[in-house]
């Protein structure tokens, strides 16, 4: 957006609470790597120039990247700058910080949408005895309780810490809810290279028939993983880890639920796997692809165990730790601006907010199905530096 | 989303499903219902239940007429099998869900269903209620639930129905995920 803004000679200032790529330096795990191909990164006059377009950025490459674009674009950046209150004035915002007050004719909102981790209200009755970590906070193993680890959630995040935590030795329990299954690869391309070729990634916001629901869609359970493999619950299963169905509640004598939904949240996940495929095959087809790449095919069913346990006792000593990778919320604590809907979200069209001359980027299907992904971000701050130049334009007029 | 043209009719009326749910989305409090049923004990293991009236929409409601279920257990629990046993209620609930939400889910999708039956079967240990052994549970092992669907439309896209169906069942929702009952005496 930055780029995007002094492109037009929008006299602008970029607030970060700490360094560039703050939440890549502070709240995610040692190993994690980025789930999209480092080709894939494309940000407006800037893109990979390296020997591995096909391999996924470790942590310490994202935030160089990222560091390097605020570099290479000079982005007005004031790090150490948290914003405190976002308020309306008569004639734009007042932004405060712990670094001084800015008053502004619009602002854009890029906070994010994984601030806060979500963790289920049940998660008090966890016995004392065991210790819990939410996905923002786990680093690495060695910082997890030894014994048997019940890891809660089944997208990308989850997949990733259970086959980690298993690696390290320890017996590892995944209890899975709604996700998306995905290859990693598919007929010798990445998937992601299929869905931004196919025209899935750029699909837009106006173009979906329930963009409410599209927002919601759990991401795709995909990794970025240094062989290529695909990191899916039968690869877990295969290894090792023990799957149970979503974990529903805790009873009176410390016993954690498991749904009985098991089996229908892998079909739901293999169908939706498989119209994916449907709608690339179908495009491969029509644009005469097929020769360059191999034969289409399906992946075997998830597998699910016929009997899964619906239960388990928190209190035997055999589960040390749960890790919740649960999702998580975005923070708009500090955003005084009437435009939250009654379930927190800021209410906005294609990102263009509520509230006249704010605006909002980064979230997921903001615009496009990839407005969640660095790839997302140039197509999304180009349409809004446009509309927000316009709108100051029709305000000097 | 449903054409408004679409020539597709499994006798539901999604428009309405539709409004509903925009109308839920502004306001929340009119999807707030209570559902009752009142019960009768008439003599041995024999009950007969009644549904009548219920709550939603800001107010009460009530059924086009009284609705009776008569329960018991078979002869060979030496009673008189004036009625379903209550676990097959449970089945019947669980069937007339899931089937309810393949029609309201085919005609969302714009697929004209011609049949759809469904066979279930749940697995009891009787070990578990009669005390014989505490470590088999009370009720079912696990519920198989078979559809024969004849439609016009793919396999894939009939297995999408019954899966979308499980999703969105309230029945389903209550057979598999905990909740919570409190039973006191007035």
């Amino acid at each position: 957006m930055s780029s995007c803004l002094s492109e037009r000679s929008i006299d602008h200032v970029v607030l970060e609470r700490g360094e560039v790529a703050h939440t890549w330096r502070t709240e995610r795990w040692d190993s994690l790597r980025l789930l999209t191909p480092n080709w894939q990164s494309r940000l407006p006059g800037f893109s990979y120039i390296g020997d591995d377009p096909d391999g996924y950025r470790i942590l310490t490459e994202v935030i160089a990247f990222i560091a390097s674009y605020a570099d290479a674009i000079s982005a007005p950046v004031l790090t150490h700058t948290t914003v405190t209150t976002v308020r309306s004035t008569e004639s734009g915002y007042l932004v405060r910080t712990d670094q001084g007050d800015w008053l502004c004719r619009a602002v854009v909102v890029a906070s994010g949408a994984c601030n806060v981790a979500h963790v289920p209200g049940f998660a008090n009755k966890v016995p004392r005895s065991i210790m819990q970590l939410t996905a923002q906070e786990y680093r690495n193993p060695d910082q997890v309780a030894d014994g048997g680890v019940l890891v809660v959630g089944a997208s990308s995040s989850g997949t990733q810490i259970a086959q980690e935590i298993h690696h390290s030795g320890r017996t590892v329990i995944l209890s899975v809810g709604e996700h998306i299954r995905a290859p990693r690869v598919y007929r010798g391309r990445d998937l992601q290279w299929w869905m931004d070729a196919a025209g899935v990634l750029g699909e837009r916001y106006d173009e979906v028939d329930d963009i409410a629901k599209a927002r919601r869609v759990p991401s795709l359970q995909l990794a970025g993983t240094p062989d290529r493999s695909t990191l899916d619950l039968n690869s877990l299963t295969e290894i090792g880890v023990k799957l149970v169905g979503r974990f529903g509640g805790i009873s009176e004598n410390g016993r954690a639920q498991f749904s009985g939904s098991l089996r229908n949240m892998c079909a739901l996940s293999d169908l939706k796997m498989r119209r994916l495929l449907d709608r690339i095959d179908e495009w491969a087809q029509k644009k005469g692809f097929d020769a360059a790449v191999g034969p289409p095919y399906r992946l075997p069913p998830t597998h699910v165990e016929p009997a899964p346990p619906l239960g388990m006792d928190l209190t035997s000593g055999k589960i040390k730790a749960i890790i919740w990778a649960t999702g998580y919320r975005p923070d708009y604590s500090w955003l005084e601006v009437p435009v939250l809907d009654r379930k927190g979200r800021i209410q906005h069209d294609g990102g263009v907010v509520s509230s006249p001359g704010m605006y909002l980027i980064g979230t997921q299907f903001l615009r496009r199905r990839k407005s969640g992904l660095i790839d997302g971000a140039g197509d999304d701050a180009r349409d809004l530096s446009a509309h927000l130049m316009s709108y100051l334009d029709s305000r000097l007029a | 989303m449903a054409e408004a043209s679409s020539s597709v009719n499994n006798g539901v009326n999604v428009a309405a499903l539709i409004e509903a749910r925009e109308a839920f989305t502004k306001a929340p409090a009119a999807a707030q219902f209570k559902w009752r049923a009142a019960c009768e004990w008439k003599d041995g293991t024999h009950t007969h239940s009644t549904v009548e009236g219920f709550y939603g929409l800001g107010q009460e409601q009530h059924h086009k007429k009284t609705f009776t279920f008569d329960a018991d257990h078979p002869e060979i629990f030496a009673s008189e099998d004036k009625g379903a046993t209550p676990i097959e209620y449970v089945l019947v609930g669980l069937a007339s869900c899931l089937t309810a939400g393949i029609a309201a889910v085919a005609q969302y999708r714009n697929i004209q269903l011609r049949s759809v039956t469904a066979t279930l079967e749940g697995d009891m240990d009787l070990q578990g209620i009669l005390g014989v052994d505490d470590d088999v549970r009370n009720g079912f092992g696990g519920i198989k639930v078979t559809y024969k669907i004849d439609a016009d439309a793919k396999r894939e896209d009939i297995e999408a129905l019954v899966a979308q169906s499980q999703k969105r069942s309230a029945v389903y929702d209550i057979v598999t995920n905990p909740t919570n009952v409190t039973v006191v005496v007035d």
